[in-house]
């Protein structure tokens, strides 16, 4: 019975907690109850992957009505491995959110605060579960209207406008989507994706279809963070709480590229497809460069580390605008890698946030020394970031190499390699001042962050490098996911 | 040519709301006014889904005898939820403008531009 109900749980659980966790108010509590939930959401996400992995998708009719005209919730096997992603960092972060939320959101908000993380959390967990195209704008927006909340949250007056802008251009983005699936509905009277994906191919040159796939692809765009519609990130980061920074970086435009990936491969398919990959191909490498350049002049190690997510970006859409199996299993590889890398870089950052209180590379300086085992786990974590073997990173960019080697695109696989030089400037930069300047004379001692904040970097920084190693289960998890997604594209 | 104009009517609505809405949110610079753009611009969204609903010669959806021909009651629906997050999006949005006036003085965006670039350098 509970078994059955899973993909029901994934998102439902979540759901409930949020008010509960606003009702215990007593900020301790709230954060325990957070967790055990998160962490209850993580072993669901596992059972569910490991019965794709055994008996192959769950479809599951909520309320029992038949899938055309109920929503149904669809696991495969790409969506039950973001559920993992994404609920593994979410159920990570919470340990290292007690003692970094408690030292930069005041004491009586901060029930709110994990009530804003629940919903979040359900949002990205239900767009991952469902399978209905209409039924996913509503978990955008619980997501999107969450994360708006968590930025604001931030303790500098900069966090609210950053919030602001995020605000209006996730609104028009989610706008965009839900009129490109009213066009899609006015065509086809389906919402359902599997049945959208059905009727498109009978009415897919008309110019309703044209105009609803335009709309579609620019509205999640800009969810994502694509090149030139990242004009939101780099604040939003930046000024967020720390937790925030490193939940919503690692989990938040993931979940974005999973959207697109369905509506484009599962529900749009064919001829379409080859016009949106090339543009996306074209817009993802503008990413890959400008991204990676701008993050070399940043000042700031948050903002540094967010232009660097929107170049990140870039190779995971990159990856998708190839539209071939190994570009496919790259993108989707590298999103999760990067996911725990950059969780990992923000969680090292929100270490050292939590000793100095800055973010500024000037204030860095020294601090190698000072709290070696933090900076140690960014140094890593940034060697992940880069693509040098061993680590995660390298990974994703074999694959990525590979894919445009396969279509003879030399140039591309050239640039993905400067690319990846520009990332070993900027984490350089970092290393510079922390290892090679002397720290502040007036410098007092300082120990490394609590334990409660160590343990979860180590197992972000450990899994990065863990997954470089041994990447046998992800790339097979991504190969599978991919060659599904393919079939689509073949009819 | 008619057709293209009276029978498209709601459609025509549709789209200059939205581009009203549009312009707004990108041109205006005071926050409450892209607030307001960005209620037409999802307005525009709910005429355009209760349009496309509209059956010919169909009555509203509730059963009622010696009626035989209904219009689409989904999108009606589908549009109940929208409101609900465009309300919700409005007072969020709300709320912030209050804090932003609360920590800066202004809802005008170059000025707190140039507040932010003056006071706060290092970022």
């Amino acid at each position: 019975m509970l078994m059955l109900n899973l993909p029901a749980l994934q998102v439902v659980l979540p759901l409930i907690a949020a008010p509960i966790c606003l009702l215990l108010r007593r900020s301790d509590w709230a954060w325990l109850w957070a967790t055990i939930v998160t962490w209850c959401c993580l072993g669901i996400a596992i059972c569910l992957l490991s019965k794709v992995l055994s008996t192959g998708a769950i479809s599951y009719p909520i309320g029992d009505w038949a899938a055309p005209i109920g929503i149904e919730y669809k696991i495969d096997l790409l969506s039950a491995f973001l559920l993992v992603i994404v609920s593994s960092i979410g159920a990570v972060v919470l340990p290292y959110a007690h003692a970094s939320v408690s030292s930069e959101i005041p004491e009586a908000r901060i029930y709110l605060f994990y009530t804003m993380y629940l919903l979040c959390l359900c949002g990205l967990l239900g767009i991952a579960v469902t399978g209905d195209a209409f039924n996913l704008f509503v978990f955008l927006e619980i997501s999107s209207l969450s994360s708006y909340v968590l930025i604001s949250m931030g303790r500098y007056r900069r966090s609210l406008t950053a919030a602001y802008r995020y605000l209006i251009m996730g609104t028009v983005g989610a706008t965009f989507y839900i009129i490109g699936v009213g066009m899609m509905y006015m065509m086809t009277g389906t919402l359902n994706m599997s049945d959208l994906a059905n009727r498109i191919p009978a009415v897919e040159d008309t110019r309703t279809i044209q105009v609803a796939i335009a709309f579609i692809v620019v509205g999640l765009s800009l969810k994502l963070a694509i090149f030139p519609l990242h004009m939101w990130l780099p604040n939003a980061y930046t000024f967020a709480p720390s937790v925030v920074t490193v939940f919503l970086a690692a989990t938040a435009t993931k979940v974005a590229v999973y959207a697109l990936l369905r509506m484009i491969f599962t529900v749009f398919g064919g001829d379409p497809l080859f016009v949106i990959g090339e543009i996306l191909m074209i817009l993802s490498v503008a990413a890959m460069f400008v991204g990676s350049l701008v993050a070399i002049y940043q000042t700031n190690i948050k903002r540094m580390l967010a232009y660097s997510s929107i170049a990140q970006i870039g190779y995971m859409v990159l990856g998708i605008s190839f539209i071939t199996t190994t570009g496919l299993a790259g993108g989707i590889i590298h999103l999760f890698n990067h996911a725990l890398v950059k969780g990992a870089l923000f969680m090292a950052v929100g270490g050292m946030f939590f000793r100095i209180a800055s973010v500024r590379l000037d204030d860095m300086a020294g601090i190698g020394k000072r709290i070696p085992i933090t900076t140690g786990c960014f140094v890593v974590a940034g060697l992940g970031l880069i693509g040098v073997p061993l680590t995660a990173g390298f990974i994703s960019k074999w694959y990525l190499v590979s894919a445009a080697l396969e279509k003879d695109m030399w140039l591309i696989a050239v640039l993905i390699l400067v690319s990846s030089l520009l990332a070993v400037i900027y984490i350089w930069r970092v290393v510079e001042v922390a290892y090679f300047r002397a720290p502040p004379k007036r410098a007092a001692v300082m120990s490394e962050p609590p334990l409660s904040m160590l343990i979860p970097l180590f197992i972000l920084t450990g899994a990065s490098i863990y997954f470089g190693i041994d990447a046998s289960r992800t790339i097979d998890i991504a190969m599978a996911a991919a060659n599904f997604l393919m079939t689509g594209v073949a009819q | 040519m008619m057709d293209q104009f009276a029978g498209l009517y709601n459609y025509w609505i549709f789209i200059v709301l939205m581009m009203i809405g549009f312009y707004i949110v990108m041109a205006q610079h005071n926050l409450i006014k892209k607030v307001v753009g960005l209620n037409i611009f999802q307005v525009s969204v709910f005429i355009f889904y209760i349009s496309m609903s509209k059956v010919e010669d169909g009555s509203a959806p509730i059963i009622a005898e010696g009626i035989t021909v209904y219009s689409n009651p989904l999108p009606h629906v589908l549009i109940l939820t929208a409101i609900v997050v465009g309300v919700a999006t409005t007072a969020l949005a709300l709320a912030l403008v209050v804090r932003i006036r609360d920590s800066y003085g202004s809802i005008e965006e170059d000025e707190i531009e140039a507040e932010e670039r003056r006071r706060e350098k290092h970022f």
